[in-house]
């Protein structure tokens, strides 16, 4: 994380690109844009030191939103990207953006490696528990009897959890936000930035289009009623318990993070030729 | 050693079931580290594993043939929950190593046999049909000789004759 | 015999040897000592199927110029033991011209080894290792190999006092008076070979593996960033690099698999750090999307293809070169990059060297297609030159009101912002885009974003380096790979049989040279397309891309038996 010197104080807007979003209106997404710039101004962070990476999905169109560097991968695999990023250059703030089916669907594998690796970078979620570029079909957040029209009647398959998955796997920094709680979600973005080691984020964005029901979903978030803990164990309890509408940092962890080497940039040189000769 | 396998022992025919499940395990177990051997190209081992399974099944089929004797009509399905990880005188896999000397191979015979030995006469002590006590007596004094036999065997190869000092084909890359 | 081979330039030998019985060390001894000695050569070998302890055999030829070729036949193999040779009797080819040396306990030579008509020498291997404390029968092969290529003792000693002195002084004597041995029972044999030139000064020469020169090019190309997920055969590469880069202050981080090593590698490039991955076949057909991802989004990146025989798990200890396909077609959509081939281990260097050249300043993936031949070969080379080709990314140096990280250029290549320069901030993506960045889906910005990631390509000046290009003549001998080494062998003898032939090896298998091909071919009536493929890969990719003034013929074989300079000159020989 890197903070601006004596720069003329950056407000949330200086944050945004200026390109228009393709989100619907009414979408979850335009408030973690908003809390995002947000979390980035109050960290004073120089745009130029940091990049955000997506995937593929309606979410993952957000490195564009702003003004950060950006890179807008390959569905799946933006947690790859980042990590190649941030461990070629450990002085940038790397933030990783994307969607549900992007993160645990086709991505799943790297969203655990990532955790386990526990390399210093954000994951922000925008969980709609649908695929929103295709036109609605079940993601692995989404439950198991809603219909769709390559699922009728539903998947049958039970919903991933992905904060069990994450503190299992042993990612540094848990928190679960809601959209409609733009100041909340922009504080615990800050929050997560500032964790050392990997820190994970799902933020429930619905999805006005595909998934109108989730409306509900302001109705149905509470703040957490605890603290978070730096206990993997009662992290892991509360969420055997947590029902997916529990909002708030869950858990700040104390794990090492993974060892960056800071002169990656040198321009050394060393001869290897005595390795070789005869 | 604790066992409560030997609790159901009530009749000859329970316990020539029990000694037939005992034997076939331990002679296949030996041909499959033959087996494993071969593969891997140590063949001196290979031949003590091989020889060692051939004993066991010659006393599978010893127990076969008294099965026939006395004429049994019912001989309970020898399909036993070891109370230990494995049979009595079932050989373990993970004692196994590509460059394991003959000495090593014949000292891992010895180490089951005395265990077959020690768990035949524990039976023997525990069991209260006479019958069966005899026979578990029997097995145990058979068991002794094949003690016995692998120590005579030891004596061709002493301490001092351990190659185990380089591996000199480590492992190579496969996939 | 004796003379004739102690006469030629070059004599080959195989030990073979059975799980513990250590046969590649004694290979590698030999070579290493050989090497020293003054010899040129490579080291290969062929492994059971076995994680340990399986049969493996090394194949050692020695050459008074530097060669990468193997030669038609063995003139001598030594079996420790005979235990499954079958498996790869067909990869040691004999004549009657040969020597076969086995122990004279270890049973009959077996068929597939005696139809060869080889002559047959058997002596007490085993029994006379046995002779000293801690004694092996592979150091008795050593010496009864040292004493048939005229190793002098000394150079033996210190050799292996350097590769055994960690396992004490008593191991180093039992191991010297084992060899002492060896040499004695080897008193009536054949010497094949005899050193008649001066050994090298110390540091004039290499010994070095496909892999490690291939790390060690892309590193002088300026590597700084290696994202690894292991494979075989190309692990070493990574491994070599994993403990090179930190004395560079570069990095290397383990991947969970190959969707994400290339990904890292793109994100590490995209960083503005040179950045590779390495792998083989299965994990190059993982990498693909990505690899359109870095057309797309125009960064660098470095993909080292070991190739291994397919499809599928296939062979992944034995050479083909059936990636060529993958390589240069796998990709989705119209997505012009760089793909490169070295020639031989020691061209490994240079070509890895160049291969990070030609994707940093055409911001492009490259794809270098080695081999498992070569890559796992050893090589005993003459100490490479040092090559600059001034390589450099062209980068934004300051920030721009209204940047355009994709700006059409007469190049095609655009100046790309690095992140932490203020002003350079821009999103790049696999989507396609305007200049700016901004996805697109318009045509016209298709249309000259896609003409500028390939003018990029073909207006590029690739200089000689795109091929070898050997000899004149008539006839023409294009290949490609590890095949070059026998390919230009073969061209060799050929003159010496008044055949004039032209070696063409294709270094720069995309983009097509069709100019420079069409130089190449002048003159010439009839090629043979020599390649280690089972569908003749090459031979349509040649078809297909370049014009042919003249007959053209495909001579392929699948792995994993190698393509000798013999069957080459064979084939141009018969063919009327």
């Amino acid at each position: 994380m890197n903070q601006a010197a004596s720069d003329i104080a950056l407000v949330a807007s200086d944050y945004k690109s200026g390109l228009k979003p393709v989100w619907c209106p009414g979408c979850g997404d335009y408030s973690v844009l908003q809390a995002l710039t947000k979390a980035m101004a109050s960290l004073a962070l120089k745009p130029e030191d940091v990049a955000v990476i997506s995937g593929i999905g309606c979410s993952s169109r957000i490195p564009a939103y702003t003004s950060t560097y950006g890179f807008h991968g390959v569905h799946g695999r933006s947690l790859a990207l980042s990590t190649g990023l941030k461990v070629a250059r450990p002085e940038l703030t790397v933030i990783c953006t994307g969607g549900d089916g992007d993160g645990f669907s086709i991505g799943g594998n790297h969203f655990m490696h990532a955790c386990r690796r526990n390399v210093d970078i954000t994951y922000i979620v925008m969980d709609n528990q649908v695929y929103g570029m295709t036109k609605g079909q079940a993601s692995p957040t989404t439950d198991p009897f809603w219909d769709s029209a390559l699922t009728p009647g539903g998947t049958g398959v039970s919903p991933f959890h992905p904060l069990v998955i994450a503190l299992a796997s042993g990612a540094n920094f848990l928190g679960r936000a809601f959209s409609g709680d733009p100041k909340g979600t922009a504080a615990m973005i800050e929050e997560a930035i500032q964790h050392p080691g990997f820190s994970f984020v799902q933020i429930l964005s619905p999805c006005v289009t595909y998934r109108p029901d989730q409306k509900d979903w302001r109705n149905k978030v509470r703040p957490a009623p605890v603290e978070a803990t730096s206990d993997p164990a009662r992290a892991a309890r509360r969420l055997m318990t947590d029902d997916g509408f529990n909002i708030g940092p869950l858990y700040r962890g104390e794990r090492e993070p993974f060892k960056l080497n800071q002169n990656n940039s040198s321009t050394e040189t060393y001869d290897f030729t005595g390795q070789f000769e005869v | 050693m604790t066992t409560n396998e030997h609790l159901k022992l009530e009749s000859v025919s329970e316990m020539l079931a029990f000694v037939l499940a005992v034997e076939t395990e331990a002679s296949e177990r030996y041909a499959e580290m033959a087996e494993s051997m071969d593969a891997h190209n140590n063949t001196k081992v290979a031949e003590i594993f091989r020889e060692m399974a051939d004993i066991e099944e010659l006393h599978a089929e010893g127990v076969q043939r008294q099965v026939t004797e006395l004429n049994l009509e019912y001989l309970p399905k020898a399909d036993y929950k070891w109370s230990a990880p494995e049979g009595p005188e079932t050989g373990d896999f993970s004692d196994l190593h590509y460059l394991m000397t003959p000495r090593e191979a014949l000292l891992l015979a010895l180490h089951n046999e005395k265990r077959a030995a020690v768990y035949f006469a524990d039976i023997a002590e525990k069991v209260t049909n006479d019958d069966v006590k005899k026979m578990a007596q029997e097995m145990a004094e058979e068991e002794r000789e094949h003690v016995q036999w692998v120590e005579k065997w030891l004596l061709d190869y002493p301490e001092d004759e351990n190659e185990w000092v380089e591996d000199v084909d480590p492992p190579v890359e496969q996939g | 015999m004796t003379q004739e081979l102690a006469s030629s330039r070059s004599v080959s030998i195989a030990v073979a040897g059975s799980g513990g019985a250590g046969a590649m060390t004694t290979g590698n001894l030999l070579f290493d000592v050989a090497a020293k000695q003054g010899w040129f050569g490579t080291l290969t070998r062929t492994l059971g199927p076995q994680i340990r302890g399986g049969e493996a055999a090394a194949m050692v030829r020695l050459t008074t110029a530097p060669t990468s070729s193997p030669d038609d036949f063995f003139h001598v193999l030594l079996a420790i033991d005979w235990k499954n040779v079958e498996r790869f009797a067909a990869e040691i080819p004999l004549t009657s011209d040969s020597i076969i040396i086995s122990d004279v306990d270890g049973g009959d030579v077996p068929e597939v080894i005696s139809r060869s008509g080889a002559k047959i020498v058997q002596l007490p291997i085993a029994k006379t290792a046995k002779q000293i404390k801690q004694g092996r029968p592979n150091m008795i092969a050593l010496g009864i190999l040292a004493e048939m290529v005229s190793l002098p003792e000394r150079t033996l000693s210190d050799m292996l006092e350097k590769k055994l002195g960690r396992k004490g002084q008593e191991a180093v004597q039992s191991s010297l008076d084992t060899i002492k041995l060896g040499r004695e029972l080897a008193a009536d044999l054949p010497v094949v070979a005899k050193a008649d030139f001066e050994q090298p000064a110390p540091g004039e020469r290499m010994v070095i593996s496909g892999n490690e020169a291939a790390g060690w090019g892309a590193i002088k190309g300026g590597i700084r960033f290696v994202a690894a997920y292991p494979i075989t055969p190309a692990t070493e590469v990574l491994e070599w690099m994993s403990s090179a880069l930190p004395k560079l202050g570069g990095s290397l981080v383990q991947a969970e698999d190959e969707l994400s090593s290339i990904n890292m590698a793109i994100g590490g490039s995209y960083g503005g750090i040179p950045s590779l991955t390495a792998t083989s076949g299965p994990g190059l057909a993982l990498m693909t999307e990505s690899i359109g991802l870095a057309v797309a989004s125009e960064v660098p990146v470095v993909i080292v293809n070991v190739m291994r025989g397919g499809p599928s798990t296939g062979l992944p200890t034995k050479s083909e070169q059936s990636d060529l396909n993958i390589a240069i077609y796998g990709l989705h959509g119209d997505a012009p990059h760089i793909v490169t081939a070295p020639m031989a281990v020691e061209d490994c260097l240079f070509t890895a060297q160049w291969s990070v050249h030609l994707a940093e300043s055409l911001q492009a993936p490259a794809i270098m297609l080695s081999d498992q031949f070569m890559g796992q070969a050893r090589a005993a080379v003459e100490k490479p030159e040092e090559i600059d080709f001034g390589t450099k990314r062209e980068v934004l140096t300051e920030g721009v009101e209204g940047y355009e990280r994709y700006a059409v250029t007469d190049s095609g290549v655009s100046p790309m912002a690095i992140p932490g320069l203020p002003g350079g901030q821009y999103t790049a993506d696999g989507l396609e885009h305007s200049p700016t960045g901004t996805p697109s889906t318009q045509d016209a910005h298709h249309a000259e974003q896609m003409d500028k990631r390939l003018r990029k390509l073909t207006e590029f000046d690739y200089a000689d380096h795109w091929a070898a290009i050997e000899g004149d003549g008539d006839i023409a001998i294009v290949t490609w790979g590890s095949t070059t080494g026998a390919a230009r062998e073969a061209a060799e003898r050929l003159r010496e049989f008044g055949i004039n032939a032209k070696l063409i090896a294709i270094r720069l298998l995309s983009p097509v040279q069709p100019e420079k091909m069409a130089a190449a071919l002048a003159g010439v009536e009839k090629m043979l397309v020599v390649e280690q493929t089972h569908s003749a890969q090459f031979f349509r990719y040649v078809r297909a891309q370049y014009d042919l003034p003249c007959q053209a013929k495909a001579f392929n074989r699948a792995g994993p038996i190698i393509i000798r300079p013999g069957e080459i000159v064979n084939e141009i020989k018969n063919w009327s």
